[in-house]
């Protein structure tokens, strides 16, 4: 074809200079998109910083003038910080559940043949097919029949959340773990079963250490899975074990809606998640290349 | 997908050159019964949460639970199929509006998932060669996948407002380009707000995978075509994309499961009743159970989207999987 341009032997494509066409492409579309992506990143971090009068008349690209203020008001507006306890201790506990449980039963799967296993992996990825408005209330009422059978507050109280937030993220992280654990040698944990570990001593002393970065994208998965829901959070929670996800909310159901208010409480819930998952994002590429995709 | 390879290898630990060292035999009952040991806290969890909600579901959707019967609902009375008869009688009003949101639902998700795919490949493709900022820009594309969704759509809520929201400013008083500022979450141009806020969140996703796919075909691949006298466009056409099937064998079919199910979108965006043109079937269901109070009639509709969408799956698998062979051979 008339395009190709002449190769350098015996290069590999990168040393090969791409053709003009193929480089001004990339120039206009990865201009277009970053505007794509930056601009709700810009209204988002402007508006935070500016006074109340700015978000409630026209739109306006640059502050009339710039103020911490909203950062101040969003704490008594509603009881931001009692919200973000929820979602942490929500997510967190969500998380690290999800990741041991995922372990093990990714473990069971990789290194053992048994009878049933193909049903187990069909049957745990088929859950990720299911509509979450299927089962909510299902799950709504088994909660409360649990909670008046043996007195164990599931439903509103952040156990039945956690519960449920972590049966969510646990079929994906199955399954990448799954992938991530066939790729390590299995010389090793033989080597650890001959030295006279047990099988646990293996997964835990070897397994487990090789496979860290699968381990560190699960439980990015898990996390960001269980701070983002917001169809169980809204009807699962109370006043009390309110999460973010619907505490957001309370900024636009008053008689103003305080934009800037709500720009920087969105902003200050992000922070962690954007900055953990940008820390971690290696980790989830690595994990991604051995496991789901391979 | 990821189909494991039976291990014989992690049952039986032995290697011939290490046979002086001690050697645990494990019983038979314990080699048999670890697997399932360790694979019972996911398998009762999946119970509780997934597969007897499910059947309980199922169970709904054949009595006639509406408030009255919900504080014990096994004694709502039973009615038969007449739930599915409602959700499938197209002249009526319910079943109407439900056929209605199943079909902006299905032109909502093969746009989203088209697009998203779309933009994913392409910028993949264009980063997959290092250049000066590649690591800032990879960086800035995942923050849309990385911040919590509520987050992400409340920000785009402002900038859909009427009159003070970015869109209608750039539009109508900076490019004078409409006439007069649109109505972007209500009537019918919401349908297009719904499928850039999903676009935007979405496409991340596909790039992150991509990405990853990518890293998976061999360099040898490249080099001989190299040689070949292929052009990277030709490279790209020829090996990258053919070799990225298994990957967007998956990807797409994730997407479309996700973004059909979607619920955290459209119920920020518009609130607990949708505009009719962008009444997505999730949020039009836990209207029909949970504002209307009818959870018979909403079960019934979820068992049908649940089946749609089994059979969808089933279908694509079976095509592209037929596909993938004869492209092997």
């Amino acid at each position: 074809m008339s395009e190709s341009t002449r190769p350098l032997a015996g290069s590999y494509r990168s040393p090969m200079a791409p053709p003009r066409s193929f480089l001004w492409s990339r120039r206009i579309f990865l201009t277009l998109l970053t505007g794509f992506v930056l601009v709700p990143v810009y209204v988002m971090v402007s508006s935070s910083l500016k006074p109340l009068a700015d978000v409630s008349g026209t739109f306006r690209w640059l502050p009339s003038g710039l103020t911490i203020r909203p950062y101040i008001d969003i704490w008594s507006t509603v009881p931001l910080a009692r919200y973000f306890v929820n979602s942490l201790v929500v997510a967190g506990a969500a998380t690290v559940c999800s990741v041991v449980i995922a372990v093990f039963s990714a473990y069971a799967v990789s290194r053992y043949d048994f009878r049933g296993k193909r049903v187990f992996t069909v049957t745990v990825l088929s859950t990720q097919m299911f509509p979450g408005i299927l089962f909510l209330l299902p799950l709504f009422l088994i909660y409360v029949n649990i909670g008046n059978a043996t007195g164990i507050a599931l439903f509103g109280s952040r156990g039945g959340l956690i519960l449920t937030y972590l049966t969510f993220s646990l079929p994906f992280s199955i399954w990448m773990l799954i992938g991530y654990f066939d790729s390590v040698p299995r010389d090793l944990d033989e080597a650890a079963l001959v030295d006279g570990c047990g099988p646990l001593g293996a997964l835990f002393r070897v397994v487990v250490p090789a496979a860290v970065p699968g381990i560190v994208a699960v439980a990015v998965y898990a996390f960001m899975t269980a701070w983002g829901e917001v169809l169980f959070a809204s009807v699962m929670t109370n006043d009390t074990t309110r999460t973010l996800a619907v505490g957001l909310q309370g900024y636009s159901t008053l008689n103003d809606v305080y934009w800037n208010q709500i720009m920087a409480a969105s902003l200050v819930v992000s922070v962690p998640v954007v900055a953990g998952f940008l820390l971690l994002q290696r980790y989830l590429v690595a994990g991604l290349t051995a496991g789901a995709v391979k | 997908m990821t189909t494991t390879v039976p291990t014989e290898a992690a049952v039986r630990p032995s290697s011939p050159g290490t046979a002086s060292g001690p050697r645990r035999r494990p019983g038979r009952i314990r080699r048999i019964g670890l697997p399932y040991l360790l694979l019972l806290p996911a398998l009762l969890l999946e119970l509780l949460v997934h597969l007897v909600p499910m059947v309980i579901g199922m169970v709904m959707s054949f009595k006639e639970l509406t408030q009255f019967y919900i504080r014990d609902w096994t004694t709502a009375p039973w009615n038969g199929v007449d739930n599915y008869k409602i959700s499938v009688d197209f002249d009526a009003p319910v079943g109407e509006a439900l056929l209605h949101s199943f079909l902006v639902t299905v032109a909502f998700t093969l746009l989203s998932v088209a697009l998203c795919w779309c933009i994913g490949t392409a910028a993949a493709l264009y980063m997959q060669d290092a250049f000066r900022g590649r690591g800032l820009l990879r960086a800035l594309f995942l923050v849309p996948y990385a911040l919590p969704v509520y987050t992400a759509v409340i920000t785009w809520v402002f900038m859909f407002q009427h009159d003070n929201g970015l869109v209608n400013h750039v539009l109508h008083d900076q490019l004078g380009i409409t006439d007069k500022p649109t109505f972007w979450l209500i009537g019918d141009n919401s349908f297009f707000a719904l499928l850039t806020v999903s676009v935007w969140k979405g496409w991340p996703f596909a790039f992150l995978i991509v990405m990853a796919g990518l890293q998976n075909i061999p360099k040898e691949l490249y080099e001989a075509a190299s040689l070949d006298g292929a052009g990277m466009w030709q490279q790209i056409r020829r090996i990258t994309l053919p070799s990225l099937r298994p990957v967007n064998q998956v990807l797409v079919l994730v997407l479309f499961l996700w973004t059909f199910n979607d619920f955290n979108t459209p119920y920020v965006l518009f609130g607990k009743t949708a505009p009719e043109a962008a009444d997505l079937i999730s949020v039009h269901i836990y209207q029909a159970s949970f504002v209307t109070w009818n959870f018979g009639t909403g079960s019934a509709m979820s068992v049908l989207l649940l089946l749609f969408l089994l059979v969808v799956t089933g279908v694509y698998l079976v095509i592209t999987s037929r596909g993938r062979r004869t492209a092997d051979v």
